[in-house]
């Protein structure tokens, strides 16, 4: 039997970042969903059965790392090939928009909660070229984007 | 118990430090504090560099009261829990972290009403005195807000977002 579910990849950094992407589950029912971060010790909020990854982490300030994880980003899209990929960030996220635009994915950018004044950094790059560019503060919301459809609170 | 977390990018040591003064002036014993790697090392109040995702969970449910930076995965972790939570923003002057946001997030929520808010280390020491008066929040839901669920469930599944003008 064939698996007609949209394919959904929902990766993010550790921390308020992941806990922000769990908040997102219910989008996630009908999809044949696969999560990535960056701690092994994730495992535990989704529960048994999960389709769960674990890439490298990486923050800006270190471009070996950076380039670590975005190998293992690709590497993972490679082997899942998802339809959407959806992040709430930091880096990981930000690679697997940029990456995953270019293997075909329609990609979803969500902007930190944490975000109130502006557009995080990764933010404002990702607009260019994700599909759906989504602030969760009506104030940062333009025309032509990033929109603003609700928060994680 | 209070619970102290600085979140698992980098120290705060003018939090710790400060929680750390206040509970040996006043022999608070109930007080547990994750400090980060490479943090101050606190004298007085038991702590732990890093907190596995379980250790973290544990250390919140037993908490009575949150003490953290206003990072988001600690704030909605607490709202999820129900905890009160006071928390002190990390400033990107001090080099605690790499901009000022988290002074946006800690405004923005206390107009909100999700969190109780020092400013500085002065505000931190008057609100530690008056910890147990800190109120409950009203517990959060555990998911997102309806319309960005909705909007995201409608993306996935290619029909146009009913909130989003594009």
């Amino acid at each position: 039997m064939t698996d007609n579910r949209p394919k959904v990849l929902a990766i993010s950094s550790g921390g308020g970042h992941w806990v922000q992407l769990l908040r997102l589950r219910p989008a996630f029912e009908g999809c044949a969903i696969s999560y990535a971060t960056v701690d092994a010790g994730y495992r535990t909020d989704l529960g048994e059965g999960a389709d769960f990854h674990v890439i490298p982490n990486s923050t800006r300030w270190s471009k070996w790392d950076l380039l670590r994880s975005a190998f293992h980003v690709v590497r993972l899209l490679v082997k899942l090939r998802p339809d959407v990929v959806v992040t709430t960030g930091a880096a990981p996220g930000f690679f697997a928009v940029r990456f995953g635009t270019w293997l075909g994915a329609r990609c979803v950018w969500i902007d930190s909660v944490a975000n109130a004044a502006e557009l995080s950094l990764s933010g404002k790059k990702a607009g260019a070229f994700v599909d759906l560019w989504l602030t969760q503060w009506p104030s940062l919301a333009r025309e032509g984007g990033p929109h603003f459809t609700g928060s994680v609170l | 118990m209070i619970f102290v977390t600085v979140g698992s990018d980098i120290p705060f040591d003018r939090l710790v430090r400060t929680v750390d003064a206040w509970a040996r002036e006043n022999q608070r014993h109930d007080v547990f504090a994750q400090v980060g790697r490479g943090a101050w090392e606190p004298e007085f109040i038991p702590f732990a560099p890093m907190l596995t995702p379980t250790e973290f969970r544990e250390r919140l449910t037993a908490a009575t009261v949150i003490v953290a930076h206003a990072g988001m995965g600690t704030i909605l972790s607490a709202l999820q829990h129900s905890k009160p939570v006071l928390v002190m923003p990390r400033r990107g002057k001090l080099g605690e972290t790499r901009n000022d946001h988290q002074m946006d997030t800690a405004r923005q929520l206390l107009e909100l009403g999700k969190v109780n808010v020092a400013f500085d280390e002065e505000e931190l020491r008057t609100q530690l005195d008056t910890l147990g008066e800190i109120e409950v929040r009203e517990p959060i839901s555990p998911y997102a807000e309806l319309d960005l669920i909705s909007g995201l469930r409608a993306f996935i599944h290619g029909h146009p977002l009913p909130h989003v003008k594009s």
